[in-house]
């Protein structure tokens, strides 16, 4: 992480350099095999797939689709596996670890991946089993105008965003001044994940898959939540990341934890009135409690290479991708598309929260084969909580009981 | 008809439905008793640009070896199907002995997503069939005694619910429905209270469910009942009227049983595909105020690990409940067969 | 026609014309808007601070310099290739639609003719398979097309819209046959016609009425599927809905909803014309059959 900081600081000045080597965008001969893309579909994605595909002499298709994580398992488990590589995230690479369909890359990176920096790889056990060549955050994003009529400093945690809600909904200026991705389900859990985090709370005793969040952390969780939602839209529950940015851009909201990869849209003309767009501001991450944590969580997205394939198609496959990672892919046209891990990066302003994010330690989104049970059964049950139905010690006990039944299903507990 | 001359007319689509319906239900049917493999789970260190961190991970090589001796995964028997995710035997037994009333009871059976799905699944069917096929009816009827030019465009516009995407206009709704979408703010004034919202209130999005329930599929019934209209023997009904039946009375007397084998043939439909909603609930985004069976199932398939056999168990009991819903129509139609 | 209905008097014609009008304005408000709304921007048409943005269209002012723009329509159908899978779409309706009626027609005429008991537990179990939810079938579906490399394919696709929606078409064509009096094929039989040639001669000039009404449901079937076309079509072969599922953006990153708004709008022109056209065989075609339950 710290190699990143200083390669990031590095990198904002050495960035002319890199500018020259636009001359050759086709560098990319290779011997022959076959590449086949499997992931998800947003601009960076789309930008990573179409320069692997410029590569010369290889048999090259892709298939990026929001479906790609109930894809990618099934077309990588035959022999030969459809697609040669999947793009992840550190949420999805372990359903394929679990299933042992992606290989280490450590022979292919000592033949073919020198150039790649140390700080995209991504090892489990030792190994290599992916290369990262994204980030992605949830950050704090504040008006700037309203903080100021209210009088409300920037909130560096979720207990001063509270007291600036207040201090906000007291001048009469919203009604329902913060904004957050609260909808039942994947969202939701999300939300629980980084204020757990926040908290200093750990998901699982060290080393097994037992669940621990039926604990003061996980109560203080859901009760932070609870209060946020005091000061959010009263329909916060049906509101992903797609209505709560509409929230904003239409000026009802005046704080938010937000995705970093949706703050571009969030500060250009389109959508918005000049007098929002023009006074978002991007901040850190917020804290919560006393743990020093932020309450967030880091993300990569990166691509890995499919085990069921011959030797000669890892090959042209990994060639492809290095090629598609490398810094010639940045210009103008992509270097906004995403935080972009390569040398030659220049972050602009939007991204700032994301680059905050991690120099400020957070964690990453645990890399653990059964988190993703747990985020399932957490999506489904906090909603009850967040509704009044019941209390937190017992939401709390009906997420342990469905994680549990889930785990037990998939033979992480006996 | 001849056995042979049966078997080759109907080997078409018997082969079709037995390659890509029959045999995949065997295979899900056996995919819920049977469970995965222990997992050997060993500490490993991950690392990535944001540091490294110790964790845990399969060990694939202790695991290939029990793939390797039981393919299909561990024998679970009825397991899944009683496990707290699905009928929950022991979890609804003990709600039993503890409870304080029958309320308490009730709200514990609840608190289990099995049942909390039945209790929408079941209220939505029993609602939105009935609903759908006298809405259907009148529409048809109405259609039917309007002038023929403007027939053409009427039964176009009354067919888009139905045409157009729920992926869209589901969405166009939600948001007209939300608190200063066109619908609810009109309903906000209608109600003269600046405060309602139906995202925001589980009856009214039950409510808000249901009616787009109706609105969606009406126009199948209509179609239907308003092509059953045009058989209607003109006769009979002269002669109803000759007798002095009012319209109610020839409604009542004539249409109505003339059309009475085509309701059935429209509740075996909506009855399945009401038991089986999904998309209403996925686009008003309404999970933390209705989940269904199928949202179970497509929870259990769309997570980061997908849970094959307990999707699997869900799908075997959503057969087994429409079998049981069916059944009051299949014995009368069982009754029927062979008569003319 | 209905020639009972046109004496009905006054009061009760106003009634059903009412009904009807109150009807159709439920039936088409939401498309009209939308249709309206799909030459506004994303921030009129979802117009979070006050719907009147929406009829007219301050930020499309703002934006565009013009009160309509077209923006979502080029976007879609240029940018995006939309005319791919509007393409793609076609050829899949049209290969659904005739397969399943072929197979559909020989079913149901068969099953309307059998007086056997296996008839009926023919028509209970294609009842009981169409209870299966397709999103599991289509799970199960993966792995095997994946093996044998028949995923991506528009022809795999074409084969499992046709069976999964073989059940409701069987069972709608089994009602049409029950309604064509029997007489009429088993008197061809009598002159010496083998079944099949009384099928071809007496039975399919006067079945398409009801196979054209059943084909319309087919169609909309396949048009509209979105469960099974997402998971099982390769990028280049992607039908219509799931390219507009694409427009829609994911849980990380924005997407072009009004894309989305302008595709779902331009496709349902052909599908007026469809209607107009076809009205009068789809109701002459279920007044012969489906009559019968």
């Amino acid at each position: 992480m710290k190699m990143w900081n200083t390669a990031i600081l590095g990198t904002a000045m050495a960035v002319l350099t890199t500018t020259t080597a636009l001359a050759d965008g086709h560098g990319c001969a290779i011997d022959a095999g076959r590449v086949s893309i499997i992931g998800n579909e947003f601009p960076a994605i789309q930008t990573i797939g179409a320069t692997a595909g410029e590569c010369a002499g290889i048999e090259f298709s892709s298939n990026l689709t929001a479906d790609h994580q109930t894809l990618n398992v099934a077309g990588m488990t035959g022999n030969p596996a459809e697609y040669t590589t999947a793009i992840v995230a550190n949420s999805s690479i372990v359903a394929l670890i679990n299933e042992d369909v992606i290989r280490p890359l450590d022979d292919l990176i000592a033949e073919y991946g020198q150039d790649i920096p140390a700080r995209q790889l991504i090892t489990v056990n030792g190994q290599v089993m992916a290369v990262a060549f994204m980030a992605n955050a949830q950050h704090l994003v504040y008006r700037a105008d309203v903080l100021e009529e209210a009088g409300v400093a920037v909130p560096t945690s979720y207990e001063e965003m509270l007291a600036g809600a207040e201090a906000i909904r007291a001048a009469g200026i919203m009604e329902y001044p913060l904004g957050g991705a609260y909808a039942a389900g994947w969202n939701l859990a999300q939300e629980f994940n980084n204020m757990y985090i926040g908290h200093g709370g750990e998901f699982f005793e060290p080393g097994t898959a037992n669940v621990s969040i039926n604990n003061e952390q996980g109560i203080a969780t859901l009760e932070m939540m609870k209060a946020l939602s005091e000061y959010m839209n009263p329909d916060f529950l049906t509101h992903d990341s797609n209505a709560t940015s509409a929230e904003w851009e239409a000026g009802n909201v005046a704080m938010m934890n937000m995705w970093g990869s949706r703050i571009g849209n969030l500060m250009d003309d389109e959508g918005s009135e000049e007098v929002v767009y023009s006074n978002t501001v991007v901040g850190g991450p917020l804290m919560v409690g006393d743990s020093g944590v932020p309450a967030t969580t880091l993300w990569w997205d990166g691509w890995t290479v499919a085990k069921n394939i011959s030797d000669e198609d890892a090959a042209a496959t990994f060639q492809a991708m290095a090629h598609a990672v490398a810094p010639t892919t940045l210009n103008e046209e992509t270097m906004g598309q995403a935080v972009w891990l390569m040398d030659g990066y220049t972050p602009a302003p939007v991204n700032e929260g994301v680059l905050a994010s991690v120099a400020a330690g957070s964690r990453p989104y645990p890399m653990v084969p059964y988190q993703g049970l747990l985020h399932s059964a957490l999506g489904d049950n906090i909603a009850d909580f967040m509704q009044g139905n019941e209390s937190a010690e017992q939401t709390l006990a009906d997420i342990e009981a469905a994680y549990t039944s889930a785990a037990t299903e998939q033979g992480f507990l006996q | 008809m001849k056995h042979g001359t049966f078997f080759w007319f109907v080997f078409p689509s018997a082969l079709l439905m037995l390659l890509f319906i029959a045999m995949p239900i065997v295979s899900v049917v056996l995919q819920s008793l049977y469970v995965q493999h222990e997992q050997v789970l060993i500490e490993v260190e991950n690392c990535s640009l944001f540091g490294c961190e110790t964790t845990t991970s399969v060990d694939q090589e202790a695991t290939r070896a029990l793939r390797e001796a039981e393919p299909l995964g561990r024998w679970a028997g009825l397991d899944v199907y009683l496990n707290r995710a699905h009928l929950a035997t022991s979890e609804v037994a003990e709600a039993w002995s503890t409870r304080e009333s029958l309320g308490d009871f009730f709200s514990g059976l609840y608190n289990l997503p099995f049942y909390r799905a039945l209790a929408f699944t079941l209220t939505y069917t029993f609602i939105v069939t009935p609903l759908t096929i006298i809405l259907g009816f009148f529409i048809a009827v109405a259609v039917n005694s309007t002038i023929k030019a403007v027939r053409g465009p009427t039964i176009f516009f009354s067919l888009l619910p139905f045409v157009i995407t729920p992926l869209v206009g589901s969405l166009v709704l939600f948001w007209m429905l939300d608190a200063r979408g066109i619908l609810g703010a009109g309903l906000q004034w209608l109600a003269d209270n600046p405060d309602l919202s139906v995202k925001a209130s589980t009856p009214l999005m039950w409510i808000a469910l249901m009616i787009y329930g109706v609105w969606h599929s009406a126009p199948f019934a209509f179609v239907v009942f308003y092509a059953g209209l045009q058989t209607v023997n003109q006769d009979t009904l002269e002669s109803a009227m000759i007798d002095g039946a009012n319209r109610w009375e020839r409604i009542r007397y004539v249409v109505f049983p003339h059309l009475l084998p085509l309701v059935t043939f429209v509740a075996l439909i909506q009855l399945m595909d009401n038991f089986r909603v999904f998309e209403p609930i996925v686009s008003f985004a309404a999970q933390a105020h209705a989940t269904s069976l199928s949202i179970a199932i497509f929870t259990d398939l769309g997570g980061e690990t997908r849970l094959l056999s307990s999707a699997a168990a869900t799908s075997v009991l959503t057969i087994i409940g429409v079998a049981i819903l069916l059944s009051p129509v299949m014995v009368r139609t069982y009754r029927d067969f062979g008569k003319d | 026609m209905s020639t009972a209905a046109q004496r009905s008097p006054l009061p009760i014609k106003l009634l059903t014309n009412g009904f009807l009008i109150f009807w159709l304005i439920l039936a088409a408000f939401p498309f009209l808007w939308t249709l309206w709304g799909s030459f506004k921007v994303e921030g009129d048409f979802f117009s979070k601070a006050n719907w009147a943005n929406a009829i007219f269209g301050r930020l499309t002012v703002e934006e565009t310099g013009g009160s309509f723009t077209g923006d979502g329509y080029y976007g879609a159908w240029i940018q995006e290739e939309f005319w791919r899978a509007a393409m793609n779409s076609t050829i899949l309706c049209f290969c659904v639609v005739t397969i399943s009626l072929t197979c559909g027609t020989l079913g149901g005429y068969a099953l309307s003719r059998s007086t056997y008991r296996y008839a009926f537990w023919f028509l209970f179990f294609a009842l009981i398979f169409r209870a299966m939810p397709p999103i599991t079938l289509v799970s199960g579906y993966l792995l095997p097309f994946y093996e044998w490399n028949l995923w991506g394919h528009l022809y795999t696709t074409v084969i499992v819209l046709v069976a999964i929606n073989q059940p409701f078409t069987l069972w709608m064509l089994h009602s049409f046959f029950k309604n064509i009096p029997k007489d009429l094929d088993e008197s061809a039989m009598v002159d010496g016609c083998t079944r099949f040639q009384a099928f071809r001669h007496v039975i399919i000039p006067v079945m398409w009425p009801g196979v054209i009404t059943t084909g319309l449901f087919s169609f909309l079937l396949a048009y509209n599927d979105f469960a099974v076309t997402a998971m099982l079509l390769s990028e280049e072969n992607q039908t219509m809905i799931p390219k507009i599922n694409s427009f829609l953006g994911t849980t990380q990153t924005k997407g072009n909803v009004m894309f989305a708004v302008a595709a779902v709008v331009s496709v349902t022109a052909p599908l007026f014309v469809m209607v107009m056209v076809f009205q009068r065989q789809i109701v002459s075609g279920l007044t012969a059959g489906a009559v019968k339950g």
